[in-house]
């Protein structure tokens, strides 16, 4: 049961970011994106790390997907996306070479067998237990600093969009916009 | 049997996807997107190699660059929509403004 899930899982997964990179619509990139990171999800569960899957689900599909689609309010997102394409080829070298150099690079002290459990699981402890005990006893530290840093990142997104709320780009035709521009 | 390496090959495949999306796209939302694919095939190999070693810490890096992606979003939108009301686009041709 648990290699057809992977299976299915995995090819799910490549078709929908695949769709993701590909598309030229703004909101279908979007929802596959979503999709994809729902199934992510799943291969955590498949994996034992339920905590790190409701995690995904909350933060990445709640969160992150639902800061994505309010941004998407401020662009124009019916129109495909037009981009210029110089030489796709060397695109899919390029990203398909580094991406590759970057896995054996990582993978080099795994497969040396040198790779040691420095916090095994609690014996008797679930998931969500074991996990809480090492992240709120070795990890104190660093979990407080990635506290402060949303904090920051918060404020930073407050500032950042807040700025000139009350000029509406897309409420303006093209010389009231050009106004703008002017006095900017 | 599912082992270890069956992951990593997903990872690393999902790694390759988007760094082509990141280096083929030219409008910034959709550049985020494929940063996003990034930090979750790595995502995926952490918990892999935190489950077939039994070890905690690959599940704690997880959560971190979930912390980053999370932050990384807020700001890069903020930014995001600030250059949009000031340029009117989010293209990065267009942004090409240093001439030489």
């Amino acid at each position: 049961m648990i290699p057809f899930a992977f299976y299915l899982f995995a090819i799910l997964i490549t078709g929908l970011f695949l769709v993701t990179v590909m598309s030229k619509n703004v909101l279908y990139a979007m929802t596959s994106l979503a999709a994809g990171m729902v199934l992510i999800s799943g291969l955590f569960f498949i994996l034992g790390a339920d905590f790190l899957g409701v995690v995904q689900l909350i933060v990445y599909v709640g969160a992150v997907m639902a800061v994505y689609a309010f941004a998407m309010m401020f662009f124009d997102v019916t129109r495909d996306v037009e981009e210029r394409h110089d030489k796709p080829w060397l695109v899919f070298l390029l990203g398909g070479g580094i991406a590759v150099t970057l896995v054996v690079i990582f993978a080099a002290p795994i497969m040396g067998e040198t790779v040691h459990a420095l916090y095994p699981p609690v014996a008797g402890a679930t998931n969500p237990q074991a996990v809480g005990l090492v992240l709120f006893t070795k990890y104190l530290l660093p979990f407080e600093v990635a506290s402060v840093m949303l904090l920051v990142a918060m404020i930073a997104g407050i500032i950042l969009a807040g700025k000139k709320m009350e000029i509406s780009l897309s409420a303006m035709d093209e010389d009231m916009i050009a106004d703008t521009k002017e006095h900017a | 049997m599912i082992t270890m390496n069956h992951y990593l090959i997903l990872s690393g495949i999902l790694f390759a996807i988007g760094l082509v999306g990141v280096v083929r796209r030219k409008n910034l939302l959709m550049l985020f997107f494929a940063t996003e694919i990034m930090l979750n095939a790595a995502n995926i190999a952490f918990a892999a190699v935190s489950s077939y070693y039994h070890d905690l810490t690959g599940q704690m890096f997880a959560f971190f660059i979930i912390a980053v992606a999370a932050s990384e979003v807020a700001v890069g939108l903020g930014l995001l929509i600030l250059l949009y009301k000031k340029y009117g686009t989010i293209n990065i041709d267009d942004f090409t403004i240093m001439k030489g």
